[in-house]
């Protein structure tokens, strides 16, 4: 199944500056581990050391939060477009 | 550090809700009452409202701009800050000559001869657990226009534990993220984020930089919903989380869902007081932007004096191509992030000084290299400009 995985602007340049790369994958777990097979720097961003996906980094499948599906064993269709959203800050400085 | 709150009014503020228009009003907002979706009733729930702005910066601008504008009658504004000159590249209320001013003042200035009608309260404080409940707890809607995690984990707790939305707006570089949080059954933001990211994991703005008109955009949207809110109108960003990436120029939308076994704001909440959101963050102490890795370090006055007398020091520069085009030090090029595959092009048997803009990133550089065999190294303390402070001012600071 072939998925796009948007990378946002704070992970970009742990992924070779790219904004989103193609993978073929049949649910999301295998997606993000497509994307850090082929950026291993992003990995320790993406989980924790355990594997599991770190607390600040939300994954939704098309706009829905992947927490409210099936978490990583979400499954992936041709066309789906998978988003990471992890927590920013900024507004003042 | 004062976190007492005292607010410094330019109006007198008066308790009574405002039932009429004055001629000069209906006036000032023809353009709004000539629209059914406003009309009188609209421009006096506006009249009527009480908004507070967290931080008169980057967001904050459009922010008190727009809402001064639109006639919210009470608008107050925290910040602790003064006017940086290196704000002027986004904080549009600010003129250069208010430079060293309080931003709060300046904001105040800017937003009464824009709006001499409203009520213009400011708060020249930081946000904090003790004085949080108490300054929002006289407003209606609180917008979150702060620019850490601790601070946004209070606003949030703070509108839940009294019942207010927040309008939270968020920023880094070139993407921003707007959303409605505290509305009765929406979700709040500890459901989007249970938690922060540990200090360090993600590059604050002024680690990555910010295009100034990207808060323009997102502070504006966030003023637009807040007037929505006030007025009852159109559809909220409750629920859902809006994403903009500038530079695609391109909108997106994500659900968000409240989290019923949210600790703060689901059905059975086990948070009921405002915590130590610096512990909570990971950040003890003062506010640091990252933690601290413990390097070796020189001075840049020692490293002066070393290369005048000759020394052969390898100086190693760990920012981005960019950046060495603004100044540089003549040192060797290798980005933070290129360094695991081109530390080949080091030579472990000299000694190397590492360098960045701050010190920071050049620390992270040196504890790698340390982990990866590196004996004869050491990280510039206070990076390239701490250079141009003590040892050659015409260093261009950035």
């Amino acid at each position: 199944m072939s998925v796009k995985v948007i990378i946002p602007t704070p992970l970009r340049v742990y992924a070779g500056k790219a904004d989103s790369i193609d993978v073929s994958a049949k649910t999301v777990g295998e997606a993000l581990g497509q994307l850090t097979s082929k950026f291993g720097d992003l990995r320790k961003h993406l989980f924790t050391e355990e594997g599991k996906l770190r607390s600040f980094v939300n994954v939704y499948v098309n706009d829905e939060d992947i927490r409210y599906l099936s978490k990583e064993n979400t499954p992936t269709k041709d066309g789906d477009t998978i988003s990471i959203v992890p927590s920013i800050a900024g507004g003042l400085p | 550090m004062s976190t007492k709150v005292q607010p410094i009014t330019s109006q007198p503020s008066t308790a009574e809700k405002a039932t009429t228009l004055s001629n000069e009003e209906i006036l000032r907002y023809s353009r709004h009452l000539i629209m059914p979706e406003v009309g009188m009733e609209g421009q006096l729930k506006l009249k009527n409202a009480k908004a507070l702005l967290i931080g008169t910066g980057g967001l904050g601008a459009p922010l008190g701009l727009y809402l001064a504008a639109a006639g919210v009658g009470h608008l107050g504004l925290v910040d602790f800050d003064v006017v940086d000159f290196t704000n002027l590249q986004r904080q549009v209320t600010f003129g250069s000559d208010d430079v060293g001013k309080p931003k709060t003042a300046a904001a105040q200035a800017r937003l009464s001869n824009l709006n001499p009608d409203i009520h213009i309260e400011t708060f020249e404080t930081k946000l904090t657990s003790d004085n949080a409940l108490e300054l929002f707890k006289n407003f209606d809607i609180i917008v979150d226009g702060t620019d850490n995690f601790p601070t946004r984990y209070l606003v949030n707790d703070a509108c839940i534990l009294l019942g207010k939305p927040n309008v939270y707006g968020s920023i880094f570089r070139f993407e921003g993220q707007v959303t409605v949080f505290g509305m009765r059954d929406g979700p709040c933001y500890r459901c989007l984020y249970p938690e922060p990211p540990p200090p360090g994991l993600v590059p604050s703005c002024a680690e990555g930089g910010v295009l100034g008109v990207l808060p323009g955009i997102v502070g504006s949207i966030q003023a637009m919903e807040t007037i929505k809110l006030i007025l009852g109108t159109g559809e909220s960003l409750k629920g859902r989380l809006l994403l903009f990436d500038a530079l695609a120029m391109k909108f997106r939308e994500l659900k968000l869902r409240k989290n019923h076994s949210c600790p703060m704001c689901g059905d059975h909440p086990t948070i009921t007081k405002l915590i130590d959101y610096y512990e909570f963050c990971g950040v003890r102490g003062e506010e640091a932007p990252g933690p601290d890795v413990q390097v070796p370090e020189i001075t840049p006055r020692d490293l002066k004096s070393r290369l005048d007398r000759g020394d052969d020091l390898f100086i190693l520069d760990v920012r981005e191509p960019h950046e060495f085009q603004i100044c540089n030090l003549n040192g060797h090029l290798i980005p933070l992030g290129e360094l695991p595959r081109r530390v080949h092009e080091l030579d472990s048997s000299r000694e190397i000084v590492a360098h960045c803009r701050s010190g920071k990133r050049s620390a992270e550089a040196v504890d790698f290299l340390r982990k990866a065999g590196f004996r004869k190294i050491l990280n510039l303390k206070g990076g390239i400009l701490a250079w141009s402070d003590e040892v050659d001012p015409s260093v261009p600071k950035y």
